[in-house]
């Protein structure tokens, strides 16, 4: 048999475990099969364990090993790096879980944290630069480990609660669609919810817009006073949690 | 060919981080899994960089996937070219095994058949390795537990062949020599003395475990007598080689695997002193 031919059909019965799979490269080896089959779903469920443990704890055992059962067959390991397996269990929790958002957005979250925490270094702003800044031509560059996405219950607050061995909160829906924005400072990785003024605002930067044409941006949104008083406390706010990466200086 | 070095160390496992980095360790060089620091950045990368500042490290891959029969993957090796760029290890290695063929991806150190057609596809992996790279590496012996039929070749000529044809040096793990002749029933010690020692610059010594009807190459056992005496066997065969203890679960503590290095230590002595 062509190696080719042998690799595609011993990686086919890995994923399907079907017998008559494995009779076509290896007849009569059941017993070293059968531990390579083990050894194959082994590392994936230990990966999904690892990476999802307040998860699991929020929806138990037996449940997170249904899931990890569900998510093998439906998504076989594509990447090189074993890292990446986690990246599309969120998804799997949703289609489990249809009802039941804040279980996928618990690990959707606990994933994040995860790629925050090996994302690119990055260095953080020196507060002291500040003065010397022309805000009118001021661009903004986040730290690249800066992530957002959709956030609809209270998934974080459950999350810290299992963190601290608190008592979780009931599951609740946020009064209005969010965002999760995660990202990590120093070697610590970080979130925090995010209103959609805030989170629309991330995204306008980080799609090119300096910063006084953010301010000119929310001033037309909140009015003058306002305006400059809400991008000034997010500006503060961005820079003590170790946001931003860099300023530089842009087009006027 | 690598350069040789002659020396014992440890696998560097994350429970033992802070003890390699707040005391000298009595050991002459760590081993990591590359994989586990082919991440853009964080507190992984930092670590590795202070280790290295310390110790000597040799980096050891589990996905570079030599017997691909559709190739070596640009992005792995771009990346592991970018790690070694900044540690310079003493030896970067990987597994004569497949792990990912057509877009899968096992993350497991699947069996090779021992054809022609298969030591051809790794001789020009091995050779893509070395290339994207910069420089030599060594090939580790696998344990397995199925052999194909048709094969044309002992693994131990299929090993000789492919540093012959490609340079490349070979990483030798007695365990995985042990595990896999007691599976398959061929003599470890004809293995040992058949492997062209001259080529061999790293051992790996570590446990198994039995299973059903197989020993399984778990990695969380010390390591047994039985690869002890071929660790022996094979030491006068050698020049100077990198030694070390591989636990890759239920790690003990740091003080166990030491002791377990002394007595490769022990052993490495005697047989010096056996063969002058």
């Amino acid at each position: 048999m062509k190696l080719a031919r042998l690799q595609d059909e011993f990686s086919g019965w890995l994923r399907t475990g079907s017998e008559a799979a494995a009779g076509s490269f290896a007849p009569g080896a059941a017993a070293g099969l059968a531990i390579y089959q083990n050894n194959y779903r082994a590392q994936l469920a230990a990966c999904l364990e690892d990476a999802f443990a307040k998860t699991r704890q929020w929806i138990g055992d037996e449940a997170f090993h249904e899931a990890v059962v569900v998510h093998v067959e439906r998504i076989p390991p594509s990447s090189w790096t074993l890292d990446a397996y986690p990246r599309d269990f969120p998804a799997t929790l949703a289609l489990l879980w249809p009802d039941d958002a804040e279980v996928a957005e618990l690990a959707a979250l606990e994933l994040a944290l995860t790629e925050a925490f090996v994302g690119a270094d990055a260095p953080t702003l020196d507060p002291a630069t500040l003065g010397a800044v022309d805000w009118d031509r001021a661009a903004l560059h986040f730290v690249p480990t800066l992530d957002l996405q959709p956030l609809t219950t209270n998934a974080p607050a459950i999350w810290s609660a299992l963190t601290t061995d608190e008592p979780p909160p009931p599951v609740g829906s946020l009064p209005a669609p969010g965002s999760l924005l995660t990202w990590r400072a120093g070697e610590l990785a970080r979130f925090r919810v995010l209103e959609e003024d805030e989170a629309d605002a991330i995204v306008r930067i980080r799609s090119g817009l300096c910063f006084a044409g953010l301010c000119a941006h929310i001033a037309a949104e909140h009015g003058e006073s306002d305006g400059i008083a809400l991008t000034g406390a997010w500006l503060g706010a961005w820079i003590a949690e170790g946001l931003i990466a860099e300023i530089s200086e842009g087009e006027n | 060919m690598p350069p040789a070095f002659s020396g014992y160390g440890l696998g560097l496992r994350k429970p033992h981080y802070a003890a390699f980095l707040e005391r000298r360790v009595a050991v002459d060089f760590v081993e990591v899994v590359s994989e586990n620091f082919m991440v853009d950045g964080g507190q992984p990368r930092r670590i590795l960089r202070q280790v290295r500042e310390r110790y000597p490290v040799a980096l050891h891959g589990v996905s570079l996937s030599l017997g691909s029969a559709d190739g070596v993957d640009c992005v792995y090796l771009s990346r592991l070219r970018a790690l070694i760029d900044e540690i310079d290890p003493l030896f970067v290695s990987d597994h004569l095994s497949w792990t990912r063929f057509g877009g899968f991806s096992s993350h497991d150190l699947l069996p090779l058949p021992y054809t022609d057609e298969a030591l051809d596809v790794v001789c020009a992996n091995v050779a893509a390795t070395q290339d994207a790279l910069g420089r030599a590496m060594l090939i580790e012996n696998p344990s397995s537990y199925i052999a194909f039929v048709g094969a044309a070749m002992s693994e131990w000529e299929f090993l000789g062949a492919v540093c012959a044809r490609t340079g490349c040096g070979l990483l030798l793990d007695v365990n995985n020599v042990f595990v896999s002749a007691q599976n398959h029933g061929f003599d470890a010690r004809a293995y040992l003395d058949a492997v062209p020692a001259e080529r061999v610059r790293q051992i790996h010594l570590a446990g198994h475990s039995q299973g059903e009807t197989l020993l399984i190459d778990t990695h969380d056992q010390p390591v047994p007598a039985s690869v002890w005496e071929l660790y022996a066997h094979v030491l006068p065969r050698l020049g100077p080689v990198a030694t070390m203890i591989e636990r890759d679960d239920a790690i003990p503590p740091l003080g166990e695997l030491l002791a377990e290095l002394d007595l490769a230590r022990a052993i490495g002595a005697r047989e010096t002193r056996a063969a002058a």
